[in-house]
């Protein structure tokens, strides 16, 4: 049995993310929630890198990381978190859902092993590389070529996602803003 | 241990679905609902992520920058939206908020 250096991380990451994302939805504490959420994205930054997208890596941790999460904890700031911890943390609904949920997985599953045969998602690398998951594109990095995508076949969408963060900047400045008296009762 | 393919990724990514499904469906509180949605779209990123890998195209990896905008926005309208219901209605939890239901 060989242990390579991917398949050792990718499990580890996988743990890791597994484990955090179990802790995000089960703690107790709001703000503890929020930083297995942080673990779990860390996480998922590192198998970016271990697929050799070294790009979505840096923009994980810089947006998901240092710019979602961040909001989320500033929100959590202004709800009060001690009190919320002693109350129920589920809803009537959990048997429900997990039944749901796990049906839900059965029928992925059935697929995801259909595919594996219908699709040919087996590697298709010469049997020699098998194992070194890093990109090739010849000459350019990583991020030269999804620059270079991103500004000439994706320039369109690019731009409009610009105008959606505007969209939600003015959206959640909008709900969020303390009720004056000059607002008309309508809203 | 044997080397580890697409599969595997998929695999990983339908866990961490399922996850964020159940957490969506049964917390109470609105904030970590909001956490389990970022949970869903992380693997979503996993699968396009890997699929960019496996096709050795680059379109995927834009994609999951689109799909890490929506989060971002998603996001903040979302908490926009919980400190509105906070003010007005002094909760958190999202089955006290029910003047929809009949």
């Amino acid at each position: 049995m060989d242990f390579d250096l991917d398949s050792i991380l990718f499990y580890l990451f996988a743990a890791q993310i597994l484990f955090s994302a179990l802790m995000t939805i089960t703690r107790r504490n709001v703000v503890h929630s929020g930083v297995w959420l942080v673990n779990a994205l860390v996480g998922v930054a590192g198998l970016y890198l271990l697929q050799g997208a070294e790009f979505i890596a840096g923009v994980q941790v810089i947006v998901y990381i240092g710019g979602i999460v961040v909001l989320y904890l500033f929100v959590i700031m202004l709800v009060p978190v001690s009190e919320e911890a002693k109350q129920r943390r589920f809803s009537s609904q959990v048997w429900a859902a997990v039944l749901l949920v796990g049906l839900l997985t059965a029928e992925l599953m059935y697929f995801l092993s259909k595919g594996l045969a219908g699709f040919e998602l087996a590697e298709r690398r010469a049997p020699a590389d098998i194992g070194s998951l890093t990109m090739n594109y010849g000459e350019m990095g990583n991020s030269e070529r999804v620059g270079q995508v991103l500004f000439s076949e994706y320039l369109l969408p690019f731009e409009l996602a610009s105008i959606l963060l505007l969209v939600a900047i003015i959206g959640a400045v909008v709900m969020a803003k303390a009720r004056t008296e000059s607002d008309s009762p309508t809203g | 241990m044997f080397p580890v393919s697409t599969p595997h990724y998929l695999v990983l990514s339908l866990a961490l679905l399922v996850i964020g499904t159940v957490g969506v469906l049964t917390r109470r509180n609105i904030i970590v609902i909001l956490m389990s949605i970022e949970l869903i779209l992380n693997a979503v990123n996993i699968n396009l992520v890997a699929f960019s890998n496996y096709l050795q195209n680059v379109n995927g990896q834009v994609f999951t920058i689109f799909v890490i905008t929506d989060a971002a926005a998603e996001a903040a309208v979302g908490l926009g939206i919980l400190i509105a219901l906070f003010k007005n209605k002094e909760t958190v939890h999202a089955d006290e908020v029910d003047t929809l239901r009949w």
